[in-house]
């Protein structure tokens, strides 16, 4: 009789790929309840849309590849996707936003790519950039600087599944442009900042609401650095970057650039720095190359958020490096011992 | 009295499991029915039998010779007669067979008689040292076998600044070093004044983990008898793989042994306690090396350490501790017996398998620890970077197991894969269960393989180019003699003319006669090559002086080839006759 011989090591720790995805859903929970708060239901039913959608995208893909089920549809990583897509729109979006955003993010660039694990590109990413260029005017209308209270779970369910249009929605004053948004605009105008910056949209340092939910993820991240499922070097990287480089242009003419602090808890920086830009499979691995790779996406980020086209950048600035990401890696390998 | 200490990168914290097997002390297990000493128990070339079958042997008596340098002798652990010579189940993990001494013990246990050099190690100048542990068969005990004779011996233009004593015994289970320390530290003090002596070390430096605490306590008492101030404890923190002879060499020295390098060349000799403890007892006792502390642990009833006889089969010793532990009816049903730790450890495919001088435990594994599973489902890599968060030589693990899953055999080595120690840090973090050490071997192992290939191929290339060469050179040799030929011919020939057109004047005769001497220089000439052809058929040079017997084999040879290249004709006749048909 054969023994069981596999080869060495026999020991293993009680690490999996559904724990390091947990730990990155829990992360974002703080995020997440403060959105809802501040928002209202709409996050959630997005959430909630997103999941189921992931899931079942995910079971036709795997069914089609010939892959077992169970193993893939409970490692969480379609869960992740489809979360911070939910959390990348707006939250007064018609459903079938949502719903055709993660399908595209599953199916075509995680699946068609060889799925979990050879994906060169962050699947919400790809989902959100889709949908941006597709239906500009839905995703960039946020609600506008109202409390829960006003957007109650049949209000929200209405905007998700109603027939309201955008339209509407602006000229009911219900929604209206993220800070983002708005700064660009204005200073399209012609506006000094001086003159911008005051506006009740912009909140204490970086548009209201906007800057709770920031910091409630900034949270998230730091604990998931503590638990060692990401490592320190690219949210370093990413914020300050761009920390220095709106600091630079701040500092150069204040008229015409926003303070680095707006820069860095507007929109969806801390959100893109701790839980997008570090998606491991399309990021860079080694430590000197996810400075670089962190450095990059904090000045695209300010690159294109001051002089293209969107409003915010994050999406675009990841989507760019994730292609960079394995050249970055082949000339940053590390020094091998006695080498 | 503790020096700096380095903390080399990586390296993981893991469940120890040491406590079980220190509570007892060593015992030596009983001499066992029958002795099976596989000739390969070291790195090397495997040792050459010096015994027949039926022959009696007493303790200690060499039975086998070292073959070449890197090798080393091997000694019959106990009295007895040789039974066998031949084939047995080795302790690898393929489960080959190879080449064993077995002896059948007469239970006498009567030594042979010994040399000892008590106290005197100093009057013995190192090549002596090195000599006499050279013939006692001593290897490095701590689990790569390799004769500790060749450590010793790091050339005349080096100079050894450290002798580091390896203590630290980092692989999980494993205690069969840290009893040794704790119950025979002076004769391992003793040695290593031995070796110190041996590569004329300045200092000397014993690295014990810091989760050993008898054993420290044990081993600084013992330096204190001594009383030499150039040997030091120190503790080293607890974290796997310290006790690696790199990483362990940099953790005290902060030196880096560079890549293909070996320790002499940071002025450094590492040396591991069992070995030290054995180079005493060939030293002061003369006896060689034919036993060691075996640990024997895991789902076993009774956990504990053995002093063991090389051959003894780690079923008796499994037994001699209780049996496996379990819910099976027999003492439970064992799963998986691996060889060493559970880190880096072989897993072998029958429990009747010899203890040999690399042994250091017996792991046994029935399906009773949560700490030895089977392997988990294996998901894709997810690029987490875990796997270099703790690579202590700082690769890039998940890039390695890329190339190696693609089979980029080139690129791989670009990623140094022939650095990596197989320590499995790297497969025990990875979070999608991915066998990584497995993919390292295949891809080293098909290296050398197609490294062997090549070389193969370059010697048949070089060979056939020669040829051609050859051919060539014959060729034109041919064409030059043929010329000169020609040209001699041809002055001949007008002297002829010459002479005979000198005495047709002479003669005054008649007009044909010229062209008869022509015509017959050349069937002259055409018999001439005629006949060197035939010779040259005959009896090619090379084998003119051979002697009758090589002849007849020889002309066997051409017989057969001369049938051969017939039955070849006729096949191809016959061929293009169905052809034609």
């Amino acid at each position: 009789m054969s023994l069981y011989a596999p080869s060495s090591p026999h020991f293993h720790n009680d690490n999996s790929v559904t724990k390091v995805m947990l730990k990155v859903l829990y992360a974002l929970i703080p995020g997440i309840l403060v959105y809802f708060y501040l928002f209202g239901y709409g996050v959630l039913i997005n959430i909630l849309l997103a999941i189921v959608t992931a899931l079942s995208c995910e079971a036709i893909m795997l069914k089609l590849r010939n892959r077992p089920l169970i193993p893939f549809l409970s490692d969480g990583s379609a869960i992740i996707t489809a979360v911070l897509l939910a959390l990348s729109i707006p939250s007064i979006a018609p459903w079938w936003t949502i719903v055709l955003g993660t399908a595209f993010a599953i199916i075509i660039a995680k699946h068609l790519y060889g799925g979990l694990g050879y994906n060169p590109f962050n699947p919400a990413m790809v989902g959100y950039a889709m949908l941006l260029i597709s239906f500009p005017q839905i995703m960039t209308t946020w609600p506008a600087n109202i409390g829960a209270s006003f957007i109650n779970f049949a209000n929200s369910l209405n905007f998700s599944f109603g027939t309201i249009k955008p339209e509407q929605l602006i000229a009911d004053a219900v929604s209206g442009a993220t800070p983002l948004d708005y700064l660009k605009s204005q200073l399209g105008l012609g506006n000094a900042l001086s003159e911008i910056m005051p506006n009740e949209i912009f909140g204490m340092i970086a548009g209201n609401n906007f800057e709770w939910i920031s910091i409630a993820f900034l949270v998230g991240g730091i604990w998931l650095i503590k638990q060692k499922i990401i490592h320190w070097q690219i949210p370093v990287s990413v914020l300050g970057s761009l920390f220095a480089i709106s600091l630079l242009f701040f500092l150069i003419d204040d008229t015409l650039y926003a303070s680095p602090i707006f820069h860095v808890f507007s929109g969806a920086s801390i959100l893109c720095a701790f839980f997008i830009a570090t998606d491991p499979v399309s990021a860079s691995t080694t430590p000197r190359g996810k400075i670089i790779y962190g450095v990059s996406i904090g000045l695209l980020i300010f690159i294109i958020r001051t002089w293209g086209g969107y409003p915010d950048a994050v999406a675009f600035a990841v989507l760019l490096m994730n292609m960079c990401a394995p050249t970055i890696d082949y000339y940053t390998k590390p020094r091998t011992y006695g080498h | 009295m503790m020096g700096k200490l380095f903390n080399f990168l990586g390296g993981i914290h893991i469940p120890q499991h040491k406590d079980v097997s220190t509570s007892s002390k060593v015992v030596s297990a009983k001499i066992p029915q029958r002795l099976i000493l596989p000739l390969s128990q070291h790195i090397g070339s495997p040792s050459k039998p010096l015994v027949e079958i039926g022959q009696r042997v007493l303790k200690g008596e060499k039975i086998a010779n070292a073959d070449g340098y890197v090798s080393a002798p091997l000694h019959a652990p106990t009295s007895g007669q040789i039974e066998d010579i031949g084939d047995y189940p080795l302790p690898h993990p393929s489960g080959m067979l190879g080449q064993c001494i077995v002896i059948k013990p007469d239970n006498k246990d009567e030594w042979t008689s010994l040399t000892p050099h008590a106290g005197d190690y100093k009057t013995l100048n190192p090549s002596e040292l090195r000599n006499i542990i050279r013939s006692s068969g001593i290897v490095g005990l701590g689990g790569a076998g390799f004769p500790t004779a060749i450590k010793h011996n790091p050339g005349p233009e080096r100079e050894i600044e450290t002798l580091i004593l390896n203590g630290s015994e980092c692989e999980p289970y494993i205690t069969c070093d840290d009893m040794l320390m704790r119950e025979r530290a002076k004769e391992i003090v003793c040695g290593l004044l031995i070796i110190k002596h041996a590569v004329q070390a300045k200092k000397c430096v014993i690295a014990i983990e810091d989760n050993k605490p008898i054993a420290i306590q044990s081993m600084q008492a013992a330096v204190k008898e001594f009383a030499d101030s150039n040997i030091q404890v120190t503790v080293i923190p607890t974290i796997y793989p310290a006790g690696s002879e790199k990483q362990l060499i940099f953790t005290i020295t902060g030196k880096e042994v560079p890549k293909n390098g070996l320790p002499f060349q940071v002025g450094v000799v590492c040396q591991n306690v069992g070995t030290t403890a054995a180079v005493y007892r060939a030293i002061n006792h003369g006896e060689p090396l034919i036993s060691r502390y075996v640990t024997v642990t895991g789902d076993v009833k009774n956990p504990k350490n053995l002093d063991v006889l090389f051959g003894t089969s780690a079923h008796e010793l499994i037994e001699q501790c209780g049996g496996a532990t379990g819910n099976g009816e027999n003492n439970g049903d064992i799963r998986r017996i691996i060889i060493g730790g559970p880190m880096m450890g072989f897993a072998m495919q029958q429990v009747a398998i010899p203890i040999i001088k690399t042994s250091n435990c017996i792991l046994v594994d029935a399906n009773q620890s949560k700490d030895l599973q089977k392997r988990k489902f294996t998901m894709p890599c997810i690029r987490c970077g875990s796997c270099a968060d703790v690579c202590p030589v700082n690769l890039l693990p998940q890039q390695l197991y890329w190339f190696s899953k693609a089979q980029e055999l080139d690129r791989i080595q670009e990623y140094n894969l022939f650095d990596c120690i197989e320590c499995g840090c790297c497969d025990t973090v990875c979070p999608s269960h991915i066998p990584l050490v497995q993919y390292y071997r295949f891809a080293k192992s098909e290296i050398w393989k197609r490294e062997r290939e090549t070389q193969k191929s370059d010697v048949a290339r070089e060979r056939h180019e020669f040829r051609q060469f050859r051919v060539e050179r014959d060729k034109s040799e041919k064409a030059e003699k043929l010329r000169q030929k020609k040209a001699a011919l041809k002055e001949r020939e007008i002297k002829k003319d010459k002479e005979s057109s000198k005495a047709l004047e002479n003669e005054g005769s008649s007009e044909t006669k010229p062209k008869q001497p022509k015509n017959a220089a050349i069937l002259a000439a055409m018999e001439r090559v005629k006949a060197k052809k035939k010779n040259q058929q005959v009896t090619p040079k090379n084998t003119d002086d051979l002697t009758d017997a090589q002849k007849k084999l020889v002309k066997e040879i051409d017989d057969r080839r001369a049938n051969q290249r017939k039955n070849n004709m006729s096949d191809a006749n016959q061929k293009n006759e169905s052809n034609s048909e």
